[in-house]
């Protein structure tokens, strides 16, 4: 006779709503837990959407993604022509803000060179860019599809391939269009501009500026090496990727980690201590009861046997109604929200723990409970 | 002296003395009384509130040891001097003590039949053997028709009968019942006194009840009155 499931069965209403409410609780948790993963993965999504060993960016800067970088174009020649360098691609990067459906949209512009690293990394519906003006391949976040025409800058855009999950740090979607038209936009001016540039006399300059050269390397090549090499002869700075993955989840997104760490550790410490009340609360409205047991003499464990399925059963359901409930809405979030197998069961780990801890303070008031009190007096 | 024999007492109280607190906060609950209940016996205990009625219930019941004198159930010497003289309480209790309470105090998520199924499976008994004694019970306590039925669906009558039955179920020799009656009416009262002495006669058992329902007094064998601790009367009727 299991006198918890008996007693579950018997105020199965309440009982489920404590799941349900317990349930939304550990929900939240792990929505926070996957916030936190999502901003590291989208922060580290587009540095690694290149596939490249080495970023060449302005000298003493850590561009460019944590500080702005500005470097002429003809570096990826020289870039490519140092040893264990196998191929080299000249990329920009830029926000920008274009108006579509009527709706604001703002957008993550990366211009790199067709044919050469830097462009997108898996196409999941429609094709790469093929010419060499105004196409694009746009995230499915956008909410752009193929075929879709959208402006930027003075020219018309065509959408022609869809990624998945391609944002920057900030959440904003990633398009893709060639390093050409990515310069245009970042560099031409309007027609009001340049002509009082051409007043002033200074609008010869060149516009075959980016913002990083990206390469890839021999596989028995070092990227320390050929960075130091960079930074010595070229008098730029070379950060490889592990160094550039580096700068961006401990400098870039580490205040909003920190800040979402943060939450999700108190968070947990409301869910411990709302479990143990529960249950601590459970198992005082049961005392007149288990007097009464210990009075006809069950042993101790049949009553703390009770108690820790009890909080055991509480804790597994409120834990399977948070995870199917957030696994299930995840998507619908403005940002990502990634749940990895190992970050639910650490939770589930968690909560197994805190429910056991917590019956321990319901198990204690239950054995200090004097068997006399179910007489009366 | 109504049924049993009178060589062999199920409860041998002797010079038991109970205080709490020391010194000037000192409360004398029970002083040196001495009991002596045969099989087949119902004893009532009376006396007014703060008497030591209920410590006396749970001296007998083992759940709260006395400061000195000692005690004997079912021939077993159980205290003597104060202390315990056997580990386990819980056991004796679950063997030997059967429990009747004021407001039955059936566990509610349990239905009847579980509930007296409970103790024997407590003692070990297989669940078919727990329900099938359990049924018997209640059928004996003419309540078999309401087995299924949870706590909260019995009328106060039913309830105290199931309540009974539990009490019953591992064949105790003692019956302590505090308040049986107290929370019934005057007909169902009858019928519940008349249940236990059908009990104490047919299981040869002793029934220590602790009441103040005057309308019951003639169902018992002896009345005892508790008197600021001290056992002060024992009037014996005859059946």
């Amino acid at each position: 006779m299991n006198l918890a499931y008996r007693d579950i069965r018997h105020n199965l209403g309440r009982f489920l709503l404590t799941c349900v409410g317990l349930g939304l609780l550990l929900g939240v948790v792990l929505a926070m837990i996957g916030i936190y993963r999502g901003l590291v993965v989208d922060a580290l999504t587009i540095a690694r959407a290149p596939a490249v060993d080495l970023w060449v960016v302005e000298a003493n800067t850590r561009g460019p993604f944590a500080e702005a970088s500005r470097i002429p174009g003809d570096i990826r020649e020289a870039v490519a022509r140092i040893a264990g360098v196998t191929s080299a691609g000249s990329i920009t990067f830029q926000t920008v803000e274009a108006e579509h459906r009527g709706a604001k949209l703002r957008l993550y512009v990366i211009g790199y060179e067709l044919t050469r690293p830097g462009g997108p990394p898996e196409i999941f519906e429609g094709r790469e860019i093929a010419r060499s003006h105004y196409e694009m391949v746009a995230d499915q976040s956008t909410g752009l599809i193929l075929g879709d025409r959208i402006r930027l800058g003075r020219h018309v855009f065509t959408v022609v391939g869809l990624t998945q999950h391609q944002v920057n740090s900030g959440g904003d979607p990633a398009v893709y269009i060639t390093l050409p038209d990515a310069q245009k936009l970042q560099f031409d001016l309007s027609p009001p501009a340049a002509r009082v540039e051409v007043a002033r006399g200074t609008s010869g300059s060149s516009r075959d500026t980016v913002n990083a050269v990206v390469a890839r390397l021999h596989a028995n090549a070092s990227p320390e090496a050929v960075a130091e090499t960079v930074r010595r002869w070229k008098h730029l700075s070379a950060i490889t990727q592990e160094a550039q993955e580096l700068i961006l989840t401990r400098s870039l997104v580490d205040r909003a980690r920190r800040q979402i760490g943060l939450f999700t550790s108190l968070l947990l410490v409301v869910s411990a201590v709302i479990i143990a009340l529960i249950i601590y609360t459970m198992t005082m409205e049961k005392l007149k009861q288990i007097a009464t047991l210990k009075l006809i003499g069950a042993p101790d464990r049949t009553i703390i046997g009770m108690i820790v399925q009890q909080a055991l059963a509480l804790g597994f359901i409120g834990f399977a109604i948070g995870t199917t409930l957030i696994v299930n809405i995840k998507d619908y979030f403005p940002r990502r929200v990634v749940l990895e197998p190992d970050n639910v069961l650490i939770l589930g780990l968690i909560v197994f723990a805190v429910c056991l801890v917590s019956s321990a303070l319901g198990v204690r008031a239950a054995l200090r409970v004097d068997p006399a009190t179910a007489l009366g007096g | 002296m109504a049924g049993g024999g009178p060589d062999h007492a199920l409860v041998r109280l002797d010079r038991i003395s109970k205080h709490f607190g020391e010194g000037e906060t000192r409360v004398d609950a029970l002083r040196e009384v001495s009991l002596d209940v045969y099989p087949g016996q119902v004893v009532a205990l009376l006396g007014p509130s703060g008497s030591g009625k209920t410590t006396l219930l749970n001296i007998i019941g083992c759940i709260l040891d006395a400061s000195s004198g000692a005690m004997e159930v079912d021939g077993e010497t159980v205290l003597r001097d104060g202390q315990w003289l056997r580990p386990n309480l819980r056991q004796l209790r679950l063997d030997k003590i059967g429990f009747i309470f004021q407001f039955h105090n059936l566990i509610p998520f349990l239905d009847a039949t579980d509930n007296v199924a409970l103790v024997l499976r407590l003692a070990g008994a297989d669940h078919a053997v727990a329900r099938a004694r359990a049924t018997d019970l209640l059928d004996y306590l003419e309540v078999g028709h309401r087995r299924s039925a949870m706590p909260s669906k019995l009328s106060g009558g039913e309830a105290q009968r199931v309540a009974i039955a539990r009490a019953l179920a591992n064949r105790p020799r003692i019956i302590l019942a505090d308040e049986p009656t107290a929370a019934l009416d005057s007909k169902r009262a009858e019928i519940v006194m008349d249940l236990l002495r059908k009990v104490a006669l047919e299981q040869e058992a002793a029934i220590i009840a602790v009441t103040h329902d005057e309308k019951i007094f003639d169902r018992f064998d002896r009345i005892f009155s508790l008197r600021d601790g001290r056992l002060e009367a024992d009037t014996a009727h005859a059946d």
